[in-house]
């Protein structure tokens, strides 16, 4: 007999296990979203994909918050089985943005942790080919950092005061 | 006895046995590829010996773009992703903003969207089920299917006055009613291309030829296919029934009776199969939405929500609360609340998700997309591993693999 979890069974196992990993649980537009410390994520994404049934990653990506001079990863997780998703989000410092990669739990993870190296700079250790994806090999900017403009303002080409560039 | 010594002085000799392995640049531009990605084969003789895709040609950075406008303004940026079914996008777009503002919808709209999304999905199928056929060298079901696509565009053209990148709909509704034309010309498509339809089936899908080529042709399995989170038609050919329309219906889908066909082997014959059963169960969901949408009163096309939709032309000019809303429609000032929002839908790849956080400005704070060929496509460099280069093209286009989805 398979245990139907609903979204707090699934709260108080990670509470039991990961309890001083969690900073907060919130649920926007009923998307259970559970921030944690960043530290234990991968064993965390682990032992969800072993124990509950997480096995289906449906996307990864950063977002940058330079007031809190953080950037936030977020990982989305969906049990195929019960039709559960769960958002997992930690923040890492800007300056120095490291985690482990989740490609040995997901073989699916590797573009998706490329793409946000390619435009966050996020660095996933032990990625096996952790070089830009969609960006060219030249650039030496995470364009989607909040800092940088729309249009690169490092470009000399373009002079067009009509549309104040 | 010369020849004995002879010999025994070549064995001494050490041999080079190294492999000699060639290169072949597949792309960036090669007719075959049907997109702008390109693929770096290591080759012994014809077999395929490692893939390197190097991808975002046309890389034109969406996600950041869409941090620059207003929300009705993006519309028009997710109909470069998947250019072939762009009004999925689109609604796709629309439905997440209306979860973020939690807009009802009413009946006659969301019907209306099945139908137009429906369609979308059978116009994507015909170009990746016509190209697999032209990739093994069967040209007459392309050439019979194409004119049925080029009649699903002009029902749109007359929807919303564009066929490739539609812009179709608007946050809360549709931008007009539906006009009389284009139910004619949907009504005269569905007489005439289940027709059409039936003949390209007869051509391709028990055709011993045909077969042969595709059976077998760059399989995945299903636990492959799950990790490498695959979604839509190319996870269901691997047999696994997951499906968004089912799983988390948006739109009234829950209403509709329709299958979801799965594939055992992961093939391409299987992903062939997946999409054409698919485009039968479109067909039945438009044939349902038609049904209800004659209970539904003809003269709603939008939700009640007038600072989120434009007013008439007429009423611009004549009214001024139609004015204002005008004004700050067009100029983004309405209010949106805070929020974080994801909505997928499927799209005639996948699970095409949109996460949007919103930080209660005129623009979104950040928008990613979920595309579902920039995931699945990573797994091709281990599916065409071992099998001839002609293999590995008919693999690519079974996968349906779109360069503006894959670039965004």
């Amino acid at each position: 007999m398979e245990e139907v979890s609903t979204e707090e069974q699934i709260v108080t196992v990670l509470k039991e296990k990961f309890g001083g990993e969690i900073l907060s649980i919130e649920s926007p537009y009923n998307f259970l979203t559970v921030i944690l410390r960043p530290e234990k994520i991968i064993s965390i994404i682990k032992f969800l994909y072993d124990e509950e049934g997480y096995q289906y990653l449906t996307t990864l990506c950063g977002v940058h918050y330079p007031d809190q001079k953080s950037i936030v990863v977020m990982y989305q997780l969906h049990n195929l089985r019960q039709n559960k998703r769960l958002r997992l989000k930690i923040a890492l410092p800007e300056d120095k943005p490291v985690v482990p990669t989740l490609t040995t739990v997901f073989p699916a993870a590797n573009w998706m942790e490329r793409e946000t190296y390619d435009f966050f700079g996020v660095t996933f250790e032990g990625h096996p080919n952790l070089i830009r994806i969609l960006n060219v090999e030249e650039m030496i900017i995470f364009p989607m950092r909040k800092e940088y403009p729309l249009e690169d303002q490092t470009r000399e080409d373009k002079n067009d005061q009509m549309f104040g560039r | 006895m010369e020849q004995t010594t002879n010999t025994s002085a070549l064995t001494d000799i050490p041999v080079q046995e190294e492999k000699q392995y060639s290169y072949l640049n597949l792309g960036p531009t090669h007719p075959a590829t049907h997109g702008i990605f390109q693929n770096v084969l290591k080759m012994d003789g014809e077999i395929i010996v490692e893939a390197t895709p190097t991808i975002g040609y046309i890389h034109r950075a969406f996600e950041k773009l869409a941090e620059h406008r207003p929300f009705y303004q993006i519309t028009p940026i997710t109909d470069r992703m998947n250019y072939c079914s762009s009004p999925i996008n689109n609604m796709g777009w629309h439905m997440t903003v209306e979860k973020l503002l939690k807009i009802e919808i009413p009946k006659r709209v969301q019907y209306i969207r099945v139908i137009i999304m429906e369609l979308s999905r059978i116009s994507d199928h015909i170009i990746c089920n016509t190209i697999i056929g032209q990739d093994v060298g069967a040209t007459t079901g392309f050439l019979y299917l194409f004119q049925y696509r080029e009649r699903i565009y002009e029902i749109f053209e007359e929807i919303c006055g564009a066929r490739l990148t539609t812009n179709i709909g608007r946050i809360g509704g549709m931008e007009r009613n539906i006009p009389d034309k284009a139910w004619d010309k949907l009504d005269q498509w569905l007489i005439d291309f289940p027709v059409a339809f039936k003949e390209f089936s007869g051509l391709l899908e028990r055709n011993r030829i045909f077969m042969d080529r595709t059976i077998n042709c760059g399989s995945i399995t299903a636990e492959k296919a799950l990790s490498y989170s695959f979604s839509g038609p190319n996870l269901r050919a691997a047999g696994v029934d997951y499906d968004v329309r089912v799983m988390n219906p948006y739109s009234s889908y829950e209403e509709f009776d329709f299958i979801v066909p799965v594939g055992t082997q992961g093939d391409t014959y299987d992903r062939f199969m997946v999409r054409q059963q698919e485009m039968h169960e479109s067909l039945k969901i438009i044939h349902q939405a038609l049904e209800k949408l004659k209970k539904e009163p003809s003269d709603i096309y939008h939700a009640d929500v007038p600072e989120y939709v434009l007013p008439p032309k007429e009423d611009v000019y004549n009214d001024m609360e139609a004015l204002i809303y005008h004004f700050k429609n067009i100029m983004g000032e309405t209010e949106i609340p805070k929020g974080e929002v994801y909505h997928a839908v499927e799209g005639g790849n996948g699970e095409l998700g949109f996460y949007l956080i919103s930080d209660g400005g005129r623009k979104p704070y950040r928008l990613h997309f979920r595309r579902p060929c920039f995931i699945f496509y990573q797994a091709y460099p281990e599916m065409i591993k071992g099998s001839m280069l002609s293999d590995a093209i008919i693999t690519m286009s079974s996968m349906n693999v779109i360069a503006g989805e894959l670039d965004s």
